[in-house]
């Protein structure tokens, strides 16, 4: 058992009456890339939320190591009146007191690890969907963050531009050990992509498991999951 | 029995923006960030709300100098209307003026900006890289308000009373020249000073409340365009009642 990073404790939210998260409990262990799967509307964002403290819980715990976190929006949520370049920099330039050099270097850095190097001047009203998220990638990173959540990272881009951002969760895992949660209803990137496989029904986790042996699992509400995603890629 | 305490929070919570945002102001000027976005700010709050200005305030001259100079006619008295209309300027109209055209146009815009940044995360987004929204977004609107509407509410007063002078010249029989010097003869500088600082708050008032109104923006388009349309609303009653109790400690 690795180093837990984050944990989830018996966590109650809800939202005018209605439980949205009820009762969930899970880890994150460091260095994994844990995904969160689940229909529409089952409160996978609002884990997250949770994780970096934007929501509080009504009951339960949630706790997370003392470690610098990133989290890529849905929407990639860029400044629209600023460059990429002034965007990716944006965190550096606000809170820490780098000099301009060492701030150059790692946007440099953060850009390039996303293969954006070439649109650093352009506004986020000039990229595409697929390029806007990279950006915020770039963002969520440049900070070195040890722990980064992904809002949905493929919904709404092309098989091509999934692809890239597919890969692009994989290699920052490997080449800079970033610990990452990553909540998607995209069952096939899960699977390449994760060490660990959760999946959330009413608020609940409903089982928790490596891609294979959640692709195998019996249980009637992971079946029902897995035939239904399978279903629509065929 | 829930609008009432959500009216006291809403003023509660325009009250702590607004005084964090005066405790952010020096950061606006230190930040080479923050003065870019001040410039920003003063660009769209001074300068593209001229051609909007520039005819209300004209237009607000030539009523005020139509309808007062009417009156004064019938005594003989137009020999006053350039004092007239430039003393209902300074005093009032010219703030009020400003104030309604930046509510119009500039706290609609923050008001429309904030809350689409709320409804597409990137509020979010700021928060978690440990940037204060209020040092970010509002700091620099309200402060360009403050620094603008001042410098807007005396463009207002000098063609407002253009604009009197020419009705007076053209419909009422009154030297512009003579109506002019009425004008500055009767202008004084508590007037001014008045008017100025009515100027300023009604400014500081439509950005608080524009950002205030945008942070409360949610579920989507709809949303923000309520949003939009509840700053414009409020803005106006804020200057209204500000503006009463102004001219009240003063006058």
């Amino acid at each position: 058992m690795g180093e837990k990073v984050i944990e989830f404790v018996d966590v109650v939210k809800r939202f005018e009456g209605r439980a949205v998260l009820d009762g969930l409990s899970f880890a994150v262990e460091r260095g994994e890339v844990f995904t969160v799967l689940g229909p529409s509307g089952t409160g996978k964002s609002v884990t997250l939320k949770h994780i970096v403290g934007l929501e509080e819980p009504d009951s339960g715990e949630v706790r997370v190591a003392d470690a610098r976190v990133g989290y890529l929006f849905q929407s990639g949520a860029l400044i629209a009146w600023k460059t990429v370049w002034e965007n990716v920099a944006l965190p550096l330039v606000e809170t820490t007191r780098l000099p301009d050099a060492e701030i150059e270097r790692r946007v440099a850095s953060a850009l390039e690890a996303v293969g954006l190097s070439d649109a650093a001047d352009r506004y986020p009203a000039e990229l595409s969907g697929g390029m806007q998220k990279r950006a915020g990638l770039a963002r969520a990173i440049v900070r070195d963050a040890e722990i980064v959540l992904y809002d949905e990272p493929t919904s709404g881009l092309d098989p091509v531009t999934s692809a890239v951002i597919e890969r692009l969760i994989v290699d920052l895992n490997r080449s800079r050990g970033v610990t990452s949660v990553v909540v998607t209803h995209d069952l096939a990137m899960a699977a390449r992509t994760s060490s660990r496989i959760m999946l959330i029904k009413d608020g609940k986790s409903v089982a928790c498991l490596p891609p294979d042996e959640f692709m195998r699992c019996g249980k009637r509400e992971v079946a029902e999951f897995v035939g239904a995603a399978k279903g629509e890629e065929t | 029995m829930t609008r009432f305490p959500k009216f006291i929070t809403s003023i509660g919570y325009a009250g702590i923006v607004l005084v964090q945002s005066v405790g952010y102001f020096p950061s606006v000027f230190l930040r080479s960030d923050g003065r870019r976005d001040l410039f920003r700010q003063l660009y769209a709050t001074g300068i593209r709300t001229l051609p909007v200005v520039t005819v209300v305030s004209i237009f607000m001259g030539m009523i005020l100098a139509l309808q007062v100079g009417l009156e004064l006619a019938r005594f003989n008295q137009e020999n006053y209307l350039g004092a007239a209309v430039m003393l209902t300027l300074l005093r009032e109209m010219a703030a009020f003026c400003c104030g309604i055209c930046m509510a119009a146009c500039v706290g609609s815009a923050i008001a429309a900006e904030i809350g689409t940044m709320k409804v597409n995360d990137e509020i979010d987004a700021l928060r978690i890289m440990g940037i204060p929204p209020v040092r970010f977004l509002a700091a620099p609107r309200i402060l360009a308000l403050l620094l603008m509407s001042p410098v807007v509410a005396f463009y207002c007063c000098i063609m407002g009373t253009i604009g009197g002078g020419i009705v007076g010249a053209t419909q009422l029989n009154v030297d512009f020249g003579q109506f002019m010097s009425s004008a500055l003869w009767m202008a004084a500088d508590k007037d001014l000073f008045v008017g100025i600082a009515k100027a300023a708050v009604f400014g500081v008032l439509v950005g608080d409340v524009s950002f205030c109104e945008g942070m409360g923006a949610s579920l989507g388009a709809t949303g923000v365009g309520k949003a939009t349309q509840r700053a414009v609303i409020v803005s106006f009653l804020a200057i209204l009642i500000s503006g009463y109790m102004i001219s009240r400690a003063f006058y």
